[in-house]
């Protein structure tokens, strides 16, 4: 029973994990970085979907509100901050660390002007579904409605997902831009807008991500959340396991994370909390340093 | 004449890859631009399909500027540019390689027409449609790569060292299918090569290039005979 | 000749040191508090430049550095009952093992990697203080470097005291750190930054390189978390939050992290924010939630226009401006 457990709670956070490593893919297979903002982006999207919710009083508007939100979002940055990165700062001393600093630059920048908008109080957005676990032959699992209902939608966005990449053209537009830019162009592609939409994508699985890690714990929210933290961490770790620009991968990484951090926290200690993570990473990065998914296997999305 | 290239001039940085280059290319004739390394070849070609910015002259096809256009849009101008190096994409499959040269195009029923069109051309590639790339060799690749540049029905075809690093059979294999758009097609067609022999061969014009400028223009027979040409590019 | 420049540079930190002392005599309590903010800053912005600027790693983890060192300085002084001068040293050749240790990691990685890596660390370190009794959790411990001797006088406040303490560790760091920069390790950082094949084509170990940057990077940056938490008076995990690493490498980018010589850009302009912010939100009289955070508004905003517009650094930038000006006179 308790093995059941710690497998569908590892689960459900990792499919939460999952999505952030998807963002963190699709942006690094768009533009080459990595995005350390996207948590901050993620975190403005929750808050776009609390104003949903406040708005018009239902959860399920507020999903694809804050989607939507994030997808302009993280447009808009790669229009303006992206593309001024690699007019100004793509040669000299600091051109390799330079998309890394200001990508921290701005997830400083997020976090303010969210603290300035909203506060720096909690604030907080109810389930749609009950967080009280299922019962199963007289007893009580963690497993809960809610979390069964977060699996299910991780999954059908997942699949859409991969229908977009594997079936359509628009798909075959960002696959092939992000393996050659140069052959993609001579083929037609708008390439600069390709690039835009990848992390327009990348936008809208931060944001699913945001609002999900929120409800998944206890629905609270601030500026300086440390679900926010976690999730960056959790998230980039998640892509770096899966190799950084395989999608599947991100997903495998995700539930691999999720899963190893459930064990640990039922079966050793719950205050390893935030430093599981950064050991699993140490691990991987020693082991392989290319990701457990091989490039060669992992490229395809 | 098609293609009118006049005092073209590009810089790399400081240096002058291209010097002060006039050009024209008749609507379906094949024009091999020769020359050894480093005369500007691809640098020319680069700048014809968009990806290099001249720093002066003139450029139009089929009477219209061409210049300051971006590669996407001169596809769907019937420019289509095959780089150097067997350009295709492994990680994807020979039937997405193919689509991908076909993506701006909107109509259905002419894609798969022009699938059926390059399949018939280069039979090998209708055999190996869901493979992926990496697993062909160097010719097929070649085809692959020639193949995704027809996908887009392409008025202009410019063909960068399609030889490079081939077997010599299969060199004459692919100069032959060359031979073939320009002829049955009639597809105007720039080739580029370092293979001088191979390429004024299938020309009907051959364009001598020697750090940057044009040293010879000429019917591509003229110059097999030309002593000058012979001694310095043919090699006998 | 090379040692006549070794002593002009120690007559240079001299009389920077007397001009200090006079300065902290003529100015209020609060302005010598921020005097020991400077040199602080200063000790932990130069640490990642020497990571950044020689080396070309990322660390967003200098953070948690400074906690490992404040902690090992801490426990050295409250459990062993340590002198001061030799907590510091604790806290330096902690900090300098611990630096070793991921640098030995680091070593295998290439930027975004790394700068994850570090990250990770950075959020996950602090809460580990709550598996340790002798780290007192949330709360932390206190770490007390004792008043002012007496012979200094009566006047001589405790902040003076911090002040001196701080500035003279960062004199001596600095000395210390530009002449190792201009030694052969300085070299070879550099060389293994701007080119690793070529440098290790012509000999260079660059991963042991690496590794050596990461350590006495490191070792700085825990003399620092020292010298913070001695000007706070407690050691705890809230005292090192993901925003100080964040700091301290805007710190390191306004500096420019190609040359030490701009260090005191970044340290004062940490300091000067909040106090800039304070008078720019009473001049436009706005809310609470703005004030609060225009501070980090602000660090973020000229950390994104510095990479974007000066990259190399304000004091690069007028090097070039000045090679140039010289080369157009000549032509």
């Amino acid at each position: 029973m308790q093995l059941l457990n710690t497998i569908l709670i590892g689960i459900t956070a990792g499919s939460i994990y999952s999505l952030m490593a998807i963002a963190f893919v699709l942006v690094w297979r768009s533009t080459r970085v990595v995005n350390f903002a996207q948590a901050g982006m993620a975190l403005l999207s929750t808050y776009i979907g609390y104003e949903a919710v406040t708005r018009f009083g239902s959860f399920w508007i507020a999903l694809p509100v804050a989607m939507l939100g994030g997808a302009l979002f993280a447009a808009l940055v790669e229009v303006i901050l992206m593309r001024l990165l690699v007019k100004h700062a793509s040669t000299g001393p600091i051109a390799a660390v330079a998309p890394i600093i200001a990508t921290l630059g701005l997830l400083g920048l997020i976090r303010s002007v969210i603290a300035m908008i909203w506060g720096g109080q909690d604030l907080r957005i109810l389930p749609p579904v009950s967080n009280m676990g299922f019962t199963l032959n007289g007893e009580t699992l963690v497993f809960s409605p809610l979390k069964l209902l977060i699996l299910i939608i991780t999954l059908v966005l997942m699949a859409l997902l991969s229908l977009l990449f594997q079936r359509t053209n628009l798909g075959l537009s960002l696959r092939a831009s992000a393996y050659a830019p140069e052959i993609s162009r001579l083929s037609g592609v708008h390439v600069d807008l390709i690039r835009t939409l990848g992390w327009a994508l990348a936008g809208a699985a931060g944001a699913v991500a945001g609002i999900f890690q929120t409800v998944n714990g206890n629905g609270n929210f601030s500026p300086d959340s440390i679900e926010f933290a976690l999730l960056l961490v959790s998230g980039f770790i998640a892509a770096v396991i899966g190799g950084l620009d395989s999608l599947l991968g991100a997903v495998i990484g995700g539930m691999f994370l999720g899963i190893v951090i459930a064990f640990v926290l039922i079966y050793v200690n719950t205050s390893l909390f935030f430093i599981v993570p950064f050991i699993i990473l140490l691990i991987v990065l020693f082991i392989r340093p290319q990701g457990i998914i091989g490039a060669r296997a992992g490229r395809r999305a | 004449m098609s293609l009118n290239i006049s005092n073209l001039t590009i810089h790399h940085g400081a240096i002058c890859a291209i010097n002060s280059v006039s050009l024209a290319v008749p609507t379906g004739k094949l024009a091999a631009i020769i020359g050894s390394n480093g005369a500007g070849k691809t640098t020319l070609l680069r700048a014809i399909s968009g990806l290099n910015k001249p720093s002066h002259g003139k450029m139009s096809w089929m009477g219209e500027s061409i210049l300051d256009e971006k590669p996407e849009n001169l596809v769907r101008r019937g420019i289509s540019h095959v780089s150097e190096g067997k350009s295709v994409i492994p990680e994807l499959t020979v039937k997405e390689n193919l689509e991908l040269g076909a993506i701006w195009r909107r109509n259905k029923n002419e894609l798969s027409s022009s699938l059926e069109q390059v399949v018939t051309t280069f039979p090998r590639l209708g055999e190996r449609l869901s493979q992926r790339a990496d697993t062909l060799s160097g010719g097929e690749r070649q085809m692959l790569a020639i193949g995704r540049a027809l996908m887009s029905k392409p008025q202009l075809l410019l063909l960068d060292e399609p030889s490079l690093g081939l077997a010599p059979l299969v060199v004459e294999q692919i100069f032959q299918k060359i031979h073939d758009l320009s002829t049955s097609m009639r597809i105007t067609i720039v080739l580029v090569e370092q293979n001088a022999v191979g390429a004024l061969k299938i020309a009907d014009l051959g364009i001598v290039l020697n750090l940057g400028k044009v040293v010879a223009v000429d019917h591509a027979d003229a110059l097999m005979v030309n002593p000058a040409v012979r001694a310095a590019y043919l090699g006998y | 000749m090379h040692k006549s420049k070794n002593s002009k540079h120690i007559g240079l930190f001299i009389f920077f040191g007397f001009l200090l002392f006079l300065l902290g005599n003529q100015v209020d309590e609060l302005r010598v508090y921020q005097g020991a903010s400077v040199a602080v800053y200063v000790i932990a912005i130069s640490s990642l430049i020497l990571l950044t600027g020689y080396s070309g790693q990322v660390s967003l983890g200098h953070g948690a550095l400074m906690a490992v060192g404040a902690y090992s300085a801490a426990v050295a002084r409250n459990e062993l009952h340590m002198p001061i001068v030799l907590t510091f040293f604790v806290a330096v050749i902690t900090t300098a093992i611990a630096g070793a240790l991921l640098g030995s990691a680091a070593a295998r990685l290439s930027g975004p990697y790394l700068a994850g890596t570090t990250l990770a660390l950075a959020i996950g370190l602090p809460s580990l203080a709550n598996q340790f009794e002798v780290l007192g959790g949330e709360q932390g411990i206190s770490f007390d470097v004792g008043y002012p001797p007496q012979r200094l006088g009566d006047d001589f406040t405790q902040y003076k005291w911090f002040f001196w303490i701080a500035a003279l560790t960062a004199l001596i760091s600095m000395w210390l750190l530009s002449n190792i920069l201009r030694s052969r390790y300085g070299r070879n950082w550099r060389a293994g930054r701007s080119n690793e094949v070529a440098a290790q084509l012509s000999g260079i170990n660059t991963a042991r390189s690496k590794i050596l940057a990461f350590t006495l990077s490191a070792g700085i940056a825990g003399l620092a978390g020292a010298l913070l938490s001695m000007t706070i008076g407690t050691v705890s995990p809230s005292a090192f939050p993901l925003a100080l690493s964040f700091s301290l490498l805007a710190g390191a980018v306004l500096s420019g992290v190609s040359t030490l010589s701009g260090v005191m850009i970044g340290a004062v302009t940490l300091v000067a924010i909040p106090e800039i912010a304070d008078v720019v939100a009473h001049r436009i009289g706005s809310s609470e939630n703005v004030t609060t955070n225009l501070p980090g508004l602000i660090v973020s905003v000229l950390l994104i226009l510095t990479v974007l517009f000066v990259p190399n650094g304000p004091v690069e930038q007028h090097h070039a401006r000045a090679a140039k000006r010289a080369v157009n006179k000549k032509s």
